[in-house]
């Protein structure tokens, strides 16, 4: 192996060794960095991969959505295409003011109970906060139709069983508002403790060295301070909340008419989409990428939204 | 009164300079994205001694060093610029690959940096079989080579398959010295090896300088002057210039460097005035 | 700033709280904990009636039918299983690689842009891609895609059923699409947080990049990758909507990856509406399968990721 003998000198294992790994090390050189440069453009093309169902359903959507943005489809309630006019659906005015009467109701609910919980929970630390924490979480990862179950048995039922007076069986806009609610109060939780925590204790400190209770301080200074964590919050639940499907699936009704009245039954956006698509009228086929294309147009603009002022909050903070 | 620093192993001046040359570095400069971070870096590194690069922090000494295993390939817009020989071959033009490079040309970190979810053992053979050497009696040979010479074997002998994390860390810094040194390396870089260690094992590092380099040529960058007082042969000072930008002020071997340097900028430094 | 986990709180009693504070938030949070109980058990009384019609044979029963008043949900199950496993085969390794491809192959700025794209996935709701998946990628299945593929295996099993476009292959395929977001974001955090030091310290022994990446760099983010699929899983395992909208809704055994079949949570939502009250208490039985099936995954997902370290935004 050493072509460096010299007369009367053992050979030096150390420089043998060196010799032989730089002759192995030569050997494989090629084929190791071959495949590396080969296995590290396959993840690139993963990632292409990746990003590709993205712009597909983005140019689904304005390609087959947009010709449907008027005056009037915003505006008009819809009408069931008849032999004379097939091709006349009228608009999403009772789904869009369904929406936003179910979403901004469920928030309605969803904000008190889910802001106070944070503040519980970033203010203490034993088994029951660890409990309730996890309850949390567990919740945020549950099926969303599980709560649209939970609503129709307690409020579809219930309204009815209990008597309730209601027009139709108990299907109500404010149904959905509680399915959803229960939806958004658990993201909330989490990610307004989280910025209810990096509030710093200085601050709280300060206030509470004036003499003041904790409660005071709490509502006059921690809550305020973490304003933009808890607004980023309720921004990034209610994005969820206006997609979702599931859970307003059976308990909302429905509703041709524009109503604001949340006692009664309503569409919704999603809701519209799904029974859109899936209907057997071509037209209504063809309307649904028109309230698809509206509907991920509010989601981004809501998750779009929390991400901005999330981000912006870092550097402030900074 | 000056203190004089003197280095422990006494030899006569000439020596150093005079031996063979492992490596040789002309007007060698670093530069990000059009600034530069260190230049006029020229020195010979003599095969078989410890040459030390220091200097204050902010002078350029790291940068230079992960210039001599090629590690700012990784990073854009990082310019390397002048001469690195390794033997006869210029490192950047000479047409060795790098991965090849770093086998001739190994590295010990600041931090100790084990893989953490290899064993020990495997921890020191994985450069070795990163390079396409599997043959157990091969790699069981080198195993124990290495951690003799990083003076590690007799702790880990019986332990050979736990986790590099139950080291300590003076421990965890030896592995990674016997880790480099497994795959035979003509120059071993250390950058401030012992800066994040105790006084303890930052000795015991040193000593073991001192046995290591008759198996390889060692640059070590610290800015810990007495440190490099104790273990190199050679130093190169540095320091970072009015544009910012770290500069080679004197290299001499480490005796005269402490007693009697050319340059009053060296004077003021080993003598405490700034650092 | 100060980090949230370091920030030190004051307990409750520690400090002077006025009583009406502690009341509040002991309330509310209790209201909350309240309504998760009542939610609970909501659920799982009203699957009782069907529990006590059909005992245990709804978990291995062969037959699902309203008419019939018998509620065997095995195919159900397995149709849910079986969506969920063609979503990971595919969401795994192409996941794994882009994240792989962001943290280490991308440059700075472009690496941002990659995330934010992949995150602005998952903000797409679920109706949405059951549109896309129904409406663009259906006819393309049943016209293009599931004719080559059995052109190309010889019509041999699991590609040999009628081509309806709807089916088992092609909720596979929106879920993949679903969950991949998850993956690739929660598979970059784990990957990026793996120390720069160990990187180039297998790159100073002379490793190749790839032999960075697989011998230092995924095993040392293997548990937060894990943590990302699992949690991933749970999300395929309960997807309603779209999944509802290209399966077909077949209670049947699906005998080929053309076939249409079910899901629990498609199940449940499509067959609520016109059920009667004992057909209610089955959808609510599978419910209460779905809802413990999720329960113990997402359960699993999060203490793997907690340990790992990587964010978990989702959720």
């Amino acid at each position: 192996m050493s072509s460096t003998t010299i007369e009367g000198v053992p050979p030096d294992p150390m420089l043998e060794r060196r010799e032989l790994i730089q002759q192995v090390a030569h050997k494989t050189l090629k084929r190791r960095m071959l495949r590396s440069k080969v296995v590290v453009a396959l993840c690139g093309f993963a990632l292409l991969l990746a990003l590709i169902p993205l712009f597909a359903i983005l140019f689904s959507l304005v390609q087959k959505g947009l010709r449907w943005w008027s005056i009037d489809f915003f505006t008009k309630s819809p009408q069931f295409p008849s032999l004379l006019y097939p091709n006349d659906v009228g608009g999403i005015a009772n789904a869009l003011v369904g929406s936003l009467v179910i979403d901004g109701l469920a928030a309605v609910i969803a904000i008190p109970i889910g802001v106070v919980t944070g503040l519980f929970l970033a203010e203490s630390d034993g088994q029951l906060a660890n409990a309730l924490r996890m309850t949390a979480e567990i919740m945020t990862g549950l099926p969303s139709i599980l709560l649209g179950i939970f609503a129709y048995q307690v409020l579809v039922i219930g309204f009815h069983e209990w008597g309730i007076k209601l027009p139709g069986i108990g299907f109500a806009g404010i149904a959905g508002s509680f399915a959803l609610g229960i939806l958004m109060i658990p993201i909330i939780i989490k990610a307004s403790e989280n910025a209810l925590r990096s509030v710093p204790f200085t601050i709280r400190e300060a206030a509470l060295a004036l003499g003041a209770r904790n409660g005071v301080v709490s509502r006059k200074v921690v809550i305020p301070t973490a304003l933009p964590g808890l607004i980023t919050a309720v921004l990034l639940a209610l994005s969820r909340a206006v997609g979702e499907t599931a859970p307003i699936l059976w308990v909302i009704g429905a509703s041709t008419v524009v109503t604001w009245n949340p006692l009664h039954e309503m569409a919704a956006m999603p809701l519209q989409i799904f029974q859109s698509a899936t209907s057997p009228y071509t037209s209504l086929r063809a309307e649904s990428w028109g309230i698809a294309l509206s509907l991920v147009v509010v989601v981004l603009f809501l998750n779009l939204g929390s991400r901005l002022l999330a981000a912006w909050l870092q550097r402030e903070r900074r | 009164m000056v203190p004089v620093l003197v280095t422990q192993t006494p030899s006569p001046d000439g020596d150093v300079r005079s031996g063979p040359v492992a490596m040789r570095l002309e007007d060698v400069a670093v530069s990000f994205s059009g600034r530069t971070a260190i230049r006029d870096a020229t020195f010979d590194v003599p095969r078989n001694k410890v040459t030390a690069l220091i200097g204050p922090s902010g002078s350029g000494k790291t940068t230079l060093l992960r210039a001599i295993n090629r590690l700012h390939d990784l990073t854009k817009g990082a310019v390397v610029t002048g001469k690195l020989m390794l033997g006869d071959t210029d490192i950047y033009t000479g047409g060795i690959p790098p991965t090849l490079l770093r086998t001739r040309v190994g590295m010990v970190f600041q931090r100790p940096n084990p893989f953490p979810t290899m064993s020990i053992y495997e921890n020191v053979v994985s450069g070795l079989k990163f390079n396409g050497i599997h043959k157990k009696s091969v790699l069981d040979e080198a195993a124990e080579s290495s951690l003799v010479a990083a003076a590690l074997w007799d702790s880990v002998v019986d332990r050979l398959k736990a986790h590099a994390s139950t080291l300590s860390g003076g421990e965890q810094q030896r592995l990674c010295i016997a880790r480099a040194l497994a795959v035979e390396p003509e120059v071993l870089l250390m950058d401030e090896p012992t800066s994040s260690l105790d006084p303890i094992s930052t000795r015991l590092i040193e000593e073991l300088l001192g046995e290591l380099k008759s198996r390889v040529t060692i640059i070590i960058v610290t800015h810990n002057m007495q440190q490099a007082a104790r273990v190199s042969d050679l130093c190169a000072f540095f320091l970072m210039g009015e544009d910012r930008a770290g500069e080679q002020i004197e290299v001499a071997p480490t005796r005269k460097l402490f007693s009697e340097p050319d340059d009053q900028r060296t004077l003021d430094y080993i003598q405490g005035r700034f650092g | 700033m100060s980090d949230p986990l370091l920030t030190e709180r004051t307990k409750l009693f520690s400090v002077k709280s006025d009583w009406a504070y502690l009341f509040i938030l002991y309330g509310v949070s209790g209201l909350f904990a309240l309504i998760c109980v009542v939610f609970l058990i909501s659920v799982i009384v009203s699957s009782i009636p069907a529990w006590r019609h059909s005992g245990l044979s709804i978990l291995y029963g062969r037959t699902w039918s309203q008419a019939s008043d018998s509620f065997g949900a095995l195919p159900i199950i397995v149709g849910t299983l079986l969506t969920t496993a063609i979503a990971l085969v595919l969401a795994i390794p192409i996941g794994i690689g882009s994240a792989l491809a962001i943290v280490h192959v991308l440059p700075g700025k472009a690496r941002i842009y990659a995330s934010s794209l992949v995150e602005l996935l998952a903000a797409v709701p679920s109706v949405v891609y059951g549109l896309w998946g129904l409406l663009v990628l259906a006819p393309w299945f049943e016209k293009t895609v599931e004719p080559d593929l059995a052109d190309i295996t010889n019509g041999h099993w699991p590609f040999d059923a009628p081509f309806e476009g709807v089916g088992l292959l092609l909720a596979g395929c929106v879920l993949f699409v679903m969950i991949l977001p998850m993956i690739v974001a929660l598979s970059r955090d784990a990957i990026a947080v793996v120390p720069n030091d160990q990187f180039e310290g297998a790159l100073s022994v002379g490793a190749t990049k790839w032999q960075v990446l697989r011998s230092v760099v995924l095993p040392a983010a293997r548990t937060g990758i894990v943590g990302a699929v699992t949690l991933a899983t749970a999300r395929a395992l309960g997807e309603t909507v779209a999944v509802a909208m290209v399966i077909g809704l077949n209670p049947l055994f699906p005998h080929s990856l053309f076939s249409t079949a079910s899901t629990l949570a498609s199940t449940i939502a499509l067959e609520f509406q016109d059920a009667t009250p004992l057909q209610v208490a089955a959808l609510g039985a599978l419910a209460v399968i779905l809802m413990a099936m999720t329960a113990i995954v997402n359960w699993f997902g999060r203490r793997l990721i907690r340990r790992s370290g990587a964010q978990a935004q989702f959720g």
